[in-house]
């Protein structure tokens, strides 16, 4: 599956605001059909590495390597013209316009006619728009106006506007927040699927730790601003480390124990 | 060099006034979020206040407390305001607080006509500083200093007041999050009230203080509104210290302006503008913008191309509109012809406002150059009417391309007030640089040619590129860049994160929203047979304003019935009323309070909720059979 070239190539990126450095030194890679989380106490500088991949901020030093192109410093809109989608952990969609509209704007800029000034919209990639809507398990929403969907169903549009560029790599934002517990298995279970079968890379962020050891094939830990391990889900929930953040030092949180105890 | 001193020192004497002008503006955007286009009014009425107590007060006591006085008089008819009018429009989008403040502004200038009367008014001179200062023998007038003086100790006093005390502190952390503020159990409503009557009283101080150096007119609140504008800008929305700093620039740029080239004056100011917004687009002090605050619009009924009835509809509306000349005499085909032209401006201020989510406040400036570029060609170029149809328009594209170019950088109020700013400058050109344009005489004689002459042809002419423009438009709303622009106004995050370049989008919309206003403008010189510097004023950009929000901002036809139902009204009103702004005022206002969907968002309103009970009902009984 790997042609040997990875996907998505991260070395060395730091970022610091005034004096507090946010993300100091991280490196890792990504191969195509992985799929990798990025996790961390708040703080840990998470949001901070994602908005450096996506372009949406400068880091200071360091590199990052989108299927062999450089795309440090370059814009939001540059880098997804090299095939990476993104959502948002606060979905970011055109209230005013339809479930359907939404994902043909998308359609309409991978395909270089946003100054087409004549031809109606309405005819426009609907096809595809549609299969899009389908892949995520939206196909009755089409005509639905964007402003009147519930959260979850934002989540999944956002989704389908992300693969309309044929990505090769989705960023993922939290792509579960705010979600009800069964809403976020099944979207995740959806990527995961979409992921495998197209041979998509995914990075996502993420705190619920289900969602994360379920479906990753490796994780990344960062905290205060350092990569602190990665590994496989087995390899990061056995590492000292991990457990001494998440957990706390020296009380090891056991729940049979718990069970037991007086309330 | 005496001369150049005492020019500088005459530049730093106007800057006290803007200063106070500006720092006021400045303390209510910063708390309330409102750009309050009212100040240059209670600026004014400071002014016209201070006048006529100064007449009656007599002594040093009785003029400098009559300063006072009034600069207080007026604060408390701020308050008045504020409670009245703007505690009903804090959630309202940005737009409809600037228009809302626009109608007082109105109605205060007809007010203040009805009451002093239309003359100048020179007021009495400064006890104490009646005289001049002799420097290398230049005259310095001692009031001038005075000014001087007094601008650095007004920048020290709310400096004071805002670090030392309880409320200045309250003010600051209400301008950094004013809900914050409001959970922490502090009386929002009056600290607001406070801060509005703090604005208002720097508003009408600096209106005050003029009296002695000019002579009190209605027509000083623009003027000053569109300097106060340029000074915030450049200095940054929300800082007093930056207010302060390009006061100062602004005023010496006047001054120096003026001996430099003579006629066109404000030329420099525009250009330390374009640079300063080039290099820092919130100002010299100002902080970056927050991302706009989402104001999730009146409505969410998506936008349809129109349906075959519809299209046949309108079809059968306009051959209505086309068999006027076989019912109607010549006065009226001239109304319907200026309503034809009105609808091509609205529509093209529609286009940019609804579509792109862009308020210009200066619209009337690419109409007004329409119009100036047909003049041209036709009395300097000698051409032929349809070539100066073709080609007029194109001085609006043109002047669309250059502004558009910086407007689009910034958004929201900021746009709307440098769109303002920017046809205040075309209009000063136009008035100033009478070897071209001929200033205030405007150029006359500009009759269309034998085939459009008569008023029934010229009628037709007028309905069919109308017709034409707006279906032209209309196609591009539904279009693949339509969306794209609508994209931008719905959320600029999700656009950059689909690969759209959203300033070149806009900048696009801008110059083509430019381009069909030069059509209206250019046609409208040949109605009117001349064209004069008031076809791009600012009461014209204001006319266009009103017409896309009477029919309705949020809707894809509102600006044509917005044009058709405001423009006959004003036809109307003006031949019934010699206070046709007080009235506009009024109806401004009542506009932006309580019908603020406009005409045709009503209508569709109440259409959608018919449409949506039936497969509601539909959905019901469907689920009801899949349950049992």
């Amino acid at each position: 599956m790997s042609l040997g070239v990875s996907l998505l190539s991260v070395e060395g990126l730091s970022k610091s605001y005034g004096g507090i450095q946010a993300v100091r030194n991280v490196s890792f890679m990504l191969q195509a059909g992985e799929i990798l989380a990025l996790i961390g106490p708040n703080g840990a500088g998470k949001s901070t590495c994602f908005d450096m991949l996506n372009g949406q901020n400068v880091p200071d030093s360091g590199r990052i390597t989108v299927m062999g192109q450089e795309t440090t410093g370059r814009k939001p809109r540059e880098v997804w013209r090299l095939g990476v989608g993104r959502t948002f952990q606060i979905t970011a969609t055109y209230p005013t316009m339809t479930v359907r509209e939404n994902i043909q704007v998308a359609l309409v800029s991978h395909h270089h006619r946003l100054f087409d000034f004549w031809t109606p919209m309405i005819s426009i990639e609907r096809g595809e728009a549609d299969r899009l809507l389908d892949l995520v398990g939206m196909a009755g929403y089409a005509e639905r106006p964007c402003g009147e969907l519930a959260y979850g169903d934002l989540k999944r549009l956002e989704l389908a506007i992300a693969l309309a560029n044929q990505p090769k790599l989705l960023l993922m934002d939290e792509p579960t927040a705010g979600m009800a517990p069964r809403e976020r298995v099944e979207l995740m279970r959806l990527t995961a699927k979409i992921a495998r079968e197209q041979s998509i890379g995914v990075l996502f962020t993420e705190h619920d730790m289900d969602v994360v050891f379920e479906h990753a094939d490796r994780i990344l830990v960062l905290n205060r601003g350092s990569l602190i391990a990665q590994g496989s889900p087995a390899e990061v929930r056995a590492n000292r480390e991990v457990q001494a953040i998440y957990l706390g030092e020296g009380l090891l949180y056991d729940a049979r124990h718990r069970e037991g105890a007086p309330a | 060099m005496a001369f150049y001193f005492v020019q500088f020192l005459t530049g730093l004497a106007s800057a006290a006034s803007l200063f106070l002008v500006a720092s006021g503006l400045s303390i209510i955007f910063g708390v309330t979020r409102i750009v309050n286009f009212a100040h240059g009014a209670f600026y004014m009425l400071g002014a016209y206040v201070a006048f006529s107590l100064t007449e009656r007060l007599s002594g040093p006591l009785g003029f400098w407390g009559g300063i006072v006085v009034a600069a207080l008089a007026v604060a408390v008819i701020g308050v008045l305001v504020e409670i009245v009018l703007l505690r009903r429009i804090y959630h309202a989008p940005e737009l409809f607080q600037l228009l809302g403040t626009f109608g007082l502004t109105l109605m205060v200038e007809d007010l203040v006509v009805l009451i002093w009367g239309p003359d100048d008014l020179v007021g009495r001179r400064a006890p104490g500083f009646k005289g001049a200062v002799d420097f290398f023998g230049q005259n310095i007038p001692s009031y001038d200093l005075f000014l001087i003086a007094l601008g650095p100790i007004v920048l020290g006093a709310l400096w004071l007041l805002f670090q030392r005390t309880r409320w200045g502190i309250l003010v600051r952390a209400a301008t950094q999050d004013r809900d914050m503020v409001a959970a922490l159990g502090v009386n929002q409503k009056w600290l607001f009230t406070s801060v509005f009557a703090v604005g208002v009283f720097l508003a009408a101080l600096g209106g005050a203080l003029q009296i002695p150096r000019d002579a009190v007119h209605h027509a000083m609140d623009l003027r000053i509104i569109v300097e106060v504008f340029v000074v915030v800008v450049i200095g940054g929305l929300g800082s007093i210290l930056g207010a302060f700093v390009a006061a100062v620039l602004v005023s010496e740029l006047n001054a120096f302006g003026i001996l430099i080239f003579p006629t066109i004056s404000l030329i420099l100011v525009f250009l330390v503008m374009a640079v300063v917004l080039v290099v820092r687009p919130w100002g010299l002090f100002g902080r970056k913008e927050a991302p706009a605050r989402r104001t999730p619009g009146l409505t969410v009924i998506p936008w349809r191309p129109l349906s075959s009835v519809e299209r046949l509809a309108s079809l059968v509306a306009l051959a209505f509109a086309a068999m006027l000349p076989f019912v109607a005499g010549n006065y009226a085909l001239t109304v319907g012809s200026e309503i034809a032209i009105f609808v091509i401006f609205a529509a093209s201020l529609h286009f940019l406002m609804a579509v792109g989510g862009l308020a210009s406040f200066g619209h009337a400036a690419y109409f007004g150059l329409g119009a100036y570029g047909v003049a041209f060609l036709a009395k300097m170029a000698g051409l032929p009417m349809i070539a100066c149809l073709l080609l007029g328009p194109l001085l609006g594209a043109a002047g669309a391309a250059v502004f558009g170019a910086f407007a689009v950088q910034l958004s929201g109020v900021y746009f709307a007030m440098l769109t303002l700013a920017f046809a205040q400058i075309v209009w000063s050109i136009a008035f100033q640089w009478v070897a071209v344009t001929g200033g205030d005489n405007g150029i006359l004689g500009l009759w269309p040619e034998k085939w459009a002459a008569s008023p029934s042809h010229f009628y037709w002419l007028a309905l069919g590129v109308s017709a034409f423009v707006v279906s032209v438009l209309r196609l591009i709303t539904f279009s693949p860049f339509g969306y794209a622009l609508r994209g931008m106004r719905d959320s600029p995050l999700r656009s950059e994160s689909i690969g759209i370049n959203g300033k070149r989008i806009q900048w696009t919309a801008f110059i083509i929203a430019g381009t069909t206003a030069g059509i209206g403008g250019a046609l409208f010189a040949y109605l009117k047979g001349s064209v004069f510097p008031d076809n791009m004023g600012i009461s014209l950009s204001v006319d266009a304003l009103v017409m896309v929000l009477l029919g309705g901002v949020e809707t894809v036809p509102g600006a044509i019935f917005g044009a058709i139902v405001y423009k006959a009204l004003n036809i109307w009103l003006v031949s019934q009323t010699d206070w046709s702004k007080l009235v506009l005022g009024i109806f401004i206002v009542l506009i932006v309070v309580v019908f603020p969907k406009g005409i045709v968002g009503v209508v569709e309103s109440i259409m959608h909720r018919r449409r949506a009970v039936a497969p509601k009902a539909a959905a019901l009984s469907a689920k009801m059979e899949g349950a049992q």
